[in-house]
């Protein structure tokens, strides 16, 4: 872009109209469903502890008090938002923006919007159905295909991902093209989040929508384990056309459990030299309150936005992108 | 020579890669919702020219590569080494076969052309973007057609072979475009 039109915003009219139509059209289907639409807190006083998430940070200089504040803007609305199912909402959906720092490029703007819901009363299933439906009405898609996790490996990498030793899930991910990565990572996780990238995601879901299941328990984040095989967790990535869009859970229930997965996450930065992050005591005490049985999803809304518009970048779909922000 | 990491991968940065320097092209930025952010990076290796897709965990780095361009006039070839030289120094430089490789064919006395150097040695000879050429030998074309016949081939001084209109003849000097390899116009003389 020429300096001289630096201004000028990066998506046409036409996007904008198309965006402020879905979003009326998202309205509808939630009110459809007796989903509640919320609204909670940008910045808050705890942040979290995903290694592979840095929020931004900012100060909040109060009227009566000397001392400034640290406050960080939200990764995502999800600890409030369970917040709010533990004390009694039901059914909830957010069309909010969600700040992620280090983040830029085709499919990223450290500022974007982000749609959540949450379903009380459903399993990841029935959620991965609602997603389905949404996507229908919204970009006309054909129906959504389930794909394992495992049989996306199998069929991608030729490997099966659950139960792989390190030194063996090396020699894989060396032999697939990425041996300097392959020689020098230890984390499981990130070698096969390499081969999710650049092997897998690109291939999986240019005909139809796609919603890989089962991710490995040691990629739960927020989810239940599965019962009856606790390799794997009950979580969903939903693609479509290489791009992926929506993440979700059945969400995990267990207080402990998951401050013992936020402690985790905290020694995995230290190993990595990263700094600790203060766990979100309230959403702690929200938890041993009860979060009610339920699944949840976020869906990147300005990528949903990309394929109604078949644009090629993020920015096409929003006012300002962050180099005119 | 420094490092670079991944978010200083801009668009002409040299880096070490394979024993190899080369070039960035492209850098994209990948990252799942849930996971290790990673760079796609699209780079040209500056010896064997080759083109690649290669990635990196983003927050990797690598060592950059000493590459510098200087633009120097070409003064003559001794059969193995092609000599230029630097107008204001009057430093001399030999480059070889393979550091010249296809560009031969451009090379035209006292022309400046660019010269990359890594470690301080020749790797590649990028020439002017036009260069003015002598026809050696082409068939006599028909009086009075211009150019957009789909033309005829002529062979110039350094033994390059391009496609000129009908109507230009053995002798003539033509001005060819080193990029596409195309005739621009005859020369202004």
């Amino acid at each position: 872009m020429a300096d001289f039109d630096a201004w000028q915003p990066t998506a046409s009219m036409d996007s904008l109209r198309t965006r402020a139509q879905v979003m009326a059209q998202v309205r509808g289907f939630f009110a459809l469903r007796n989903v509640l639409e919320v609204e909670t807190p940008m910045l808050s006083q705890a942040s979290v502890t995903d290694v592979n998430l840095r929020a931004f940070e900012t100060r909040f200089s109060h009227p009566q008090s000397s001392q400034e504040q640290v406050l960080y803007l939200q990764t995502s609305p999800e600890f409030a938002m369970k917040r709010l199912l533990c004390a009694g909402s039901g059914s909830i959906y957010q069309l909010s923006k969600a700040f992620r720092n280090e983040e830029a490029g085709r499919f990223h703007n450290p500022e974007f919007t982000m749609l959540e819901w949450y379903r009380v009363g459903f399993d990841h299933w029935q959620l991965i159905d609602e997603v389905d439906a949404l996507l229908q009405e919204v970009l006309d898609t054909p129906p959504l295909e389930i794909v394992t996790y495992q049989q996306a490996f199998i069929r991608y990498c030729d490997f099966d991902p659950l139960d792989i030793s390190l030194a063996h899930l090396q020699q894989q991910t060396s032999r697939l093209g990425f041996n300097d990565i392959a020689q020098s990572e230890t984390n499981k996780d990130v070698l096969l989040q390499l081969l999710c990238c650049e092997l897998i995601e690109p291939q999986l879901s240019q005909e139809r929508p796609v919603a890989l299941v089962n991710f490995p328990a040691s990629q739960a984040a927020l989810a239940k384990l599965e019962p009856e095989d606790p390799r794997i967790a009950r979580r969903f990535e939903v693609y479509y056309k290489g791009i992926e869009l929506a993440n979700g859970y059945h969400e995990l229930g267990d207080p402990q459990e998951q401050l013992t997965r936020f402690e985790n996450d905290n020694l995995l930065r230290q190993s990595k030299g990263l700094p600790t992050i203060t766990i979100d005591n309230l959403f702690i005490q929200a938890m041993h309150q009860g979060l009610p049985d339920c699944a949840g999803v976020a869906l990147g809304f300005d990528r949903l936005m990309m394929l109604k518009r078949q644009s090629s970048r993020i920015e096409q779909t929003m006012s300002f992108f962050i180099d005119n922000a | 020579m420094a490092n670079y990491s991944t978010n200083e991968f801009k668009a002409g940065l040299k880096i070490m890669l394979d024993g190899e320097p080369c070039n960035v092209l492209e850098n994209e930025y990948v990252k799942p919702g849930k996971g290790q952010a990673f760079n796609r990076v699209k780079i040209r290796k500056l010896i064997s020219g080759k083109v690649l897709e290669k990635t990196f965990r983003s927050g990797d780095s690598v060592e950059g590569a000493d590459v510098m361009d200087t633009d120097l006039s070409y003064l003559y070839n001794d059969g193995e080494f092609y000599h230029f030289m630097n107008n204001e120094t009057f430093e001399q430089i030999a480059a070889d076969e393979k550091a010249v490789g296809e560009n031969v064919k451009w090379l035209v006395e006292n022309d400046t052309c660019t010269i990359t150097l890594w470690n301080g040695s020749p790797i590649a000879v990028t020439p002017p973007n036009f260069v003015e050429l002598e026809i050696t030998e082409t068939d006599p074309g028909l009086k009075g057609d211009t150019a957009g016949t789909g033309g005829k081939p002529a062979t110039l001084a350094t033994g390059a072979v391009v496609r000129v209109p009908l109507f230009v003849q053995t002798g003539e000097v033509v001005k060819v475009d080193t990029r596409s390899g195309e005739y621009v116009s005859r020369a202004q003389k």
